[in-house]
């Protein structure tokens, strides 16, 4: 048996089928994972992801810690709430965690302080690299967050139905949000986040209230969703799942998390930043694409891509997407790649058509 | 607890046959095999007119998480296969003994019949491998 999070009686009582998913019992579906993929796609859908890490960072150097420790530089971050992704980096360039990071306070006030929300599966590491990097800094606290639960509802009527079961004030500040800005609320936390490619909130409730802000959410209407929709949404989305599409040993440079690499100023010094810069002056080798399988079967990770007879790479994460009704796939292949190639698909090589990594934003597929 | 019919014969890899007299079976995979595979996606059958021997590739069922291959129960020759299944892959999940059926066998050697499993022996099976 592995821990369960607050909402363990809920998923009991709502038809949950339970998988192990990083020591924690969690929901892969609630019958059907296309009909959940369809419901957040055209309605809204719910998720538990209150097994997800949060650590809040404080203390004079705050700041500081995480401009050393992460690849995007939180001083992009300008006002109250605003959220940046981010990959943390070991000293060659590889990829320990990718996560999100909000300023919880307004940029100017003295003691601004940030949390930060990294995967479950790498907590132990994150937080031991994490507590380690202080060691350059005076005025540095971690302190994890186990006593928040975290639910994201998403979809195109995702924060409508919240802003039906919320007090009147958290509606207000809720409609206040700019998408990737999360504000607090007597100890709730709002934000404008997810990892769909819908809009959508990302709630951090204390794990008293989570049990009925989940039932009300049901009670409008809004579908429990496991983590196999939760995996076929993300990968619509072209968002990269750590574990999958990169670790400790792949550079953010070959992970389609080059726009994540904050270069300027030139003289901020992060973890990472040499091996980075060799790679990028010796030119990097290979890069995350998209694939799509036009004719029938299913794209699966670590099948061998192929360009002109010879292997030029695996598919990182591969599944039927049922919003476009093919199979989708996202794979890290030689730099050259032209606009087809194939796979070896159980033997057999069929032909894909290669893409961006970015399939459906917003319902809508977004490539040609 | 998945649906085991006590009229069906099964095999350990999943697959139920039906009698339909005369020599020939209907043969499917069962609710505890949909259920470990989730979301059925595309389903792959054999020509009609092929012949098959006991555990021969029949077909392939794709569901948003695996492949897995289908095999040939007994030995025959395909006589119907459910198109169906084409533009409605979701059969195999919301009707595994019904609509959700594959393939029509006529049976090249009606003794193999008596090797199959009944709804308890394969119950037992699956629980054995739970």
């Amino acid at each position: 048996m592995g821990q369960k999070t607050a909402l363990y009686e809920k998923h009991l009582q709502m038809n949950a089928k339970l998988v192990d998913f990083g020591g924690w019992d969690m929901p892969i579906n609630y019958g059907s994972q296309v009909e959940e993929h369809h419901k957040v796609r055209n309605d809204a859908g719910m998720f538990d992801v209150s097994h997800m890490t949060v650590v809040d960072v404080t203390g004079a150097d705050a700041k500081e810690y995480l401009r050393y420790l992460l690849a995007n530089d939180v001083i992009r971050l300008q006002e109250q709430g605003k959220a940046l992704y981010s990959g943390m980096l070991n000293e060659t360039g590889g990829v320990v965690d990718d996560l999100i990071v909000y300023l919880m306070t307004d940029p100017d006030v003295t003691g601004e302080w940030f949390r930060v929300v990294v995967n479950c599966g790498t907590r132990e590491k994150d937080l031991r690299w994490m507590a380690d990097h202080t060691a350059r800094f005076d005025n540095v606290a971690l302190t994890e967050r186990p006593e928040l639960s975290m639910v994201a509802i998403q979809g195109p009527n995702a924060i409508a139905k919240v802003l039906s079961v919320v007090s009147e004030s958290r509606v207000k500040l809720i409609e206040t949000l700019k998408v990737f800005q999360g504000l607090e609320s007597e100890g709730w936390f709002f934000a404008r986040t997810g990892y769909t490619g819908e809009d959508g909130l990302e709630v951090m409730v204390p794990e008293e209230y989570v049990a009925d802000f989940w039932q009300a959410l049901a009670d409008a209407g809004v579908a429990p969703c496991g983590l196999g929709a939760r995996d076929t949404l993300r990968l619509e989305a072209g968002m990269n799942l750590y574990g999958s599409d990169m670790d400790e040993k792949v550079s953010p440079l070959s992970a389609n998390m080059g726009w994540t690499v904050a270069w300027e100023p030139a003289e901020r010094e992060f973890v990472g930043r040499k091996a980075l810069e060799t790679q990028r002056s010796a030119g990097v080798k290979q890069k995350l694409v998209g694939l799509v399988l036009e004719s029938r079967g299913v794209l699966r990770s670590h099948q061998k891509v192929m360009i002109n007879g010879e292997e030029a790479g695996e598919i990182t994460s591969g599944s039927f997407s049922p919003t476009l009704g093919c199979s989708i796939a996202m794979a890290r292949v030689s730099a050259e790649i032209a606009d087809t190639c194939h796979v070896d698909m159980r033997g057999k090589l069929v032909e894909v058509k290669v893409v961006k990594p970015s399939f459906v934003r917003n319902g809508e597929k977004v490539f040609s | 607890m998945s649906d085991i019919p006590s009229d069906l014969k099964y095999v350990a890899s999943h697959e139920w046959i039906r009698d339909e007299g005369d020599g020939v079976v209907t043969i499917g995979i069962t609710d505890h095999a949909q259920d470990l595979l989730g979301d059925v996606v595309f389903v792959e059958l054999p020509d009609v007119g092929s012949e098959f021997t006991t555990g021969d590739d029949l077909g392939v069922v794709e569901s948003v998480k695996a492949a897995s291959d289908v095999y040939a129960p007994l030995s025959g020759e395909v006589i119907a296969i459910n198109e169906e299944l084409e533009d409605a892959p979701e059969l195999v999940n919301s009707d595994p003994y019904g609509d959700g059926w594959f393939v029509q066998i006529r049976l090249s050697d009606t003794s193999e019949v008596d090797d199959l499993l009944d709804a308890d022996g394969y119950a037992e099976l699956c629980e054995a491998e739970s």
